[in-house]
């Protein structure tokens, strides 16, 4: 656990860069600084690691004052990745790897045989590890930058905007890939970035700093989402704070109808005459084929493969969230939302209805 | 010079032993004065990167003795290192040496891109390690081009060396002059770019060698555009018969 304690950074002509921080960062879990520029976040992190050193007040690591430890022997037990990677130019990509395990006196072989098992563990090819930096995507020396960061297994991992300088299709992969890395690792992680969408989707908890250093809101994602503390966490949230928050509501408790649910083998006959305005047609194996809608089915015999269906869209029960839910009500004509286990088979059908009930709870009690 | 012929060969044949012992002279002449340039230039630059306010100064302090003819320079001399010894000559040539790689280690230096120099610092290098692992390595690109330079203008600056009767291959200028033959000069002055073209080679080769990760700068850029399954490694060679950054501009139009 990483805990700040009355932490203030004041330079010598005055500005206060960090005022009174006080805040733990669990074991395990991702803590996020999130705030605008000139709110202190960047020298936060760095505080922590001793690349800066406070002007008042204590950082333990686990208990123990980081100032009692000297910075090269601190700075090898703590993962640090940057945003432009940081990597060393002149050296191959194995070698960047390994740079901690070789100042910890490591020797060449174990290294360089950690940095590769680590490049695979990063999602990389171990065909780069022969290659230079430059040699290198963005998104490929970011990895290589977490991997790096990796190589000594430190219990502490500090992030500094690490993907803000890729493309958002590469950074929603890279956020992707931490999180299952997190998973795998449970790290003490310490993230900073100005991107209130990646503090929300990546924390376990999330810092709101404010200009000048002050904490604003302490929170997990959905609470700041639901219950923001004042104004300025409000606008720095920014819009669609009502369906992001859905994001962080499981949609395990909306009611399923599995009676609207027809097998394809079905006679067409057999389903015309039923008062519903909306079906869900399934193969044989449960998964979906579309939306028919009964009364416009045609006077003829067959089953309902000779019929066109109407788009659907879906989503898994038990990992989903409500915004899944909500986002496959808008994929089709019929307004309803196909509930599919993990293997995409049809659990049953959620309609609008069932959905509407479910977010006036959720409205009531952000009144409450 | 009436009749007489640009060059006479056989005068290359008496005086082979006298041509040899020149070049000779001439290259230790020259070279001396670079490497003992660098050695200074490289506790100095480095000092002036830590210490910002000392590198005005002493940029300056190397450009007023840059500036200084080297005839003048050589007069104040004599009286200390005596006339037609290397010293004399030796001596300005390392302050021009100096002027040159001076500003190169310190432009290497600052080279070094300061998000590498921080993610050194957060990995847990000491100060020193940083310097030597990091930060050297990462300026001798820079450096090696300010030594290029330093190289090739002296082996030819030796040959002022003639003035006060030490000067290398600019012996044959004076001598040449003197009895109105041209052959010497003509000699003097072919061996003298010759020595020049291959000291620079010669530099250039180490460049390459010292910094596989610049060369294939230019060069593997146009291999990962144009074939995905191209290796860094013929990449590299082929920019080494190429010329430097030349290399970019014709090499994607290839690749594409």
């Amino acid at each position: 656990m990483i805990t700040f304690d009355g932490v203030t950074k004041r330079y010598p002509d005055g500005t206060v860069a960090v005022d009174e921080l006080s805040l733990e960062a669990p074991t395990g879990e991702i803590t996020v600084l999130v705030g605008p520029s000139g709110c202190g976040k960047t020298t936060s992190l760095r505080m922590i690691n001793r690349m800066i050193d406070p002007s008042a007040g204590r950082i333990l690591l686990d208990g123990a004052d980081v100032t009692t430890v000297d910075p090269p022997t601190l700075r090898r037990g703590i993962g640090y990745v940057i945003q432009q990677a940081g990597l060393f130019p002149h050296r191959k990509i194995v070698d960047n790897v390994a740079t901690v395990p070789y100042l910890l006196g490591w020797d060449r072989k174990k290294a360089r045989s950690r940095a590769m098992d680590l490049l695979e563990l990063v999602g990389l090819d171990p065909g780069l590890a022969g290659r230079y930096p430059f040699q290198l995507s963005g998104g490929q020396q970011q990895r290589v930058g977490v991997a790096r960061a990796l190589a000594a297994d430190p219990p502490v991992l500090l992030m500094d905007e690490p993907f803000s300088a890729v493309d958002p299709i590469v950074r929603a992969s890279l956020q992707d890939e931490l999180l299952r890395l997190q998973a795998e690792l449970n790290k003490t992680i310490v993230f900073v970035t100005h991107d209130i969408d990646e503090a929300v989707k990546l924390g376990d908890r999330v810092a709101v700093l404010r200009v000048g250093g002050r904490l604003a809101q302490l929170a997990a994602p959905a609470e700041l989402l639901a219950e923001p503390a004042d104004d300025f966490v409000r606008e720095f949230l920014g819009r669609d704070r009502g369906i992001r928050r859905l994001s962080f509501i499981p949609a395990d408790g909306l009611s399923l109808r599995t009676d609207l649910v027809v097998p394809v083998s079905a006679d067409v006959s057999s389903v015309r005459g039923t008062a519903e305005a909306w079906l869900a047609v399934v193969d044989a194996e449960g998964g979906p084929l579309g939306w028919i809608a009964p009364k416009d089915l045609p006077d003829s015999g067959g089953t309902l493969a000779e019929v066109p269906a109407a788009p659907y869209g879906t989503f898994v029960r038990g990992r989903d969230s409500l915004r899944a839910a909500l986002d496959a009500t808008l994929l089709s004509p019929s307004g309803n939302a196909l509930a599919v286990d993990g293997s995409g088979r049809v659990e049953g059908v959620v309609t609008r209805e069932a959905l509407g009930e479910a977010l006036t709870r959720i409205a009531e009690d952000a009144r409450g | 010079m009436g009749e007489e012929p640009l060059i006479r060969w056989e005068w290359i044949g008496n005086n082979g032993p006298l041509i040899r012992e020149l070049v000779a002279d001439n290259i230790i002449m020259a070279l001396v004065p670079v490497l003992v340039g660098l050695l200074v230039a490289l506790p100095l630059g480095l000092a002036a990167v830590r210490w910002r306010w000392l590198y005005q100064p002493t940029a300056g302090v190397v450009n007023v003795v840059y500036s200084l003819p080297s005839l003048a320079v050589f007069i104040v001399l004599l009286p200390i290192t005596g006339l037609a010894t290397r010293t004399t000559v030796m001596v300005p040539l390392a302050f021009y040496a100096l002027a040159v790689l001076l500003p190169a280690v310190v432009d290497g230096l600052d080279s070094v891109p300061e998000h590498v120099r921080q993610s050194a610092v957060a990995m847990g290098f000491t100060p020193a390690r940083r310097l030597l692992a990091v930060e050297l390595p990462i300026a001798v690109p820079v450096v090696l081009a300010g030594l290029r330079v330093a190289t090739v203008s002296s082996v030819s600056l030796v040959s002022v060396g003639a003035l006060v009767g030490r000067g290398g291959l600019g012996h044959l200028f004076t001598d040449g002059w003197q009895r109105q033959f041209p052959t010497p000069i003509v000699v003097g002055i072919v061996l003298i770019v010759l020595l020049a073209v291959i000291a620079d080679l010669l530099l250039v080769l180490i460049q390459r060698w010292l910094t596989p990760w610049s060369v294939a700068r230019t060069a593997t850029r146009r291999v990962t555009q144009g074939a995905a399954r191209a290796t860094a490694r013929p990449a590299a060679q082929s920019a080494g018969q190429l010329a430097g950054q030349s290399v970019a501009g014709p090499g994607r139009g290839d690749a594409a």
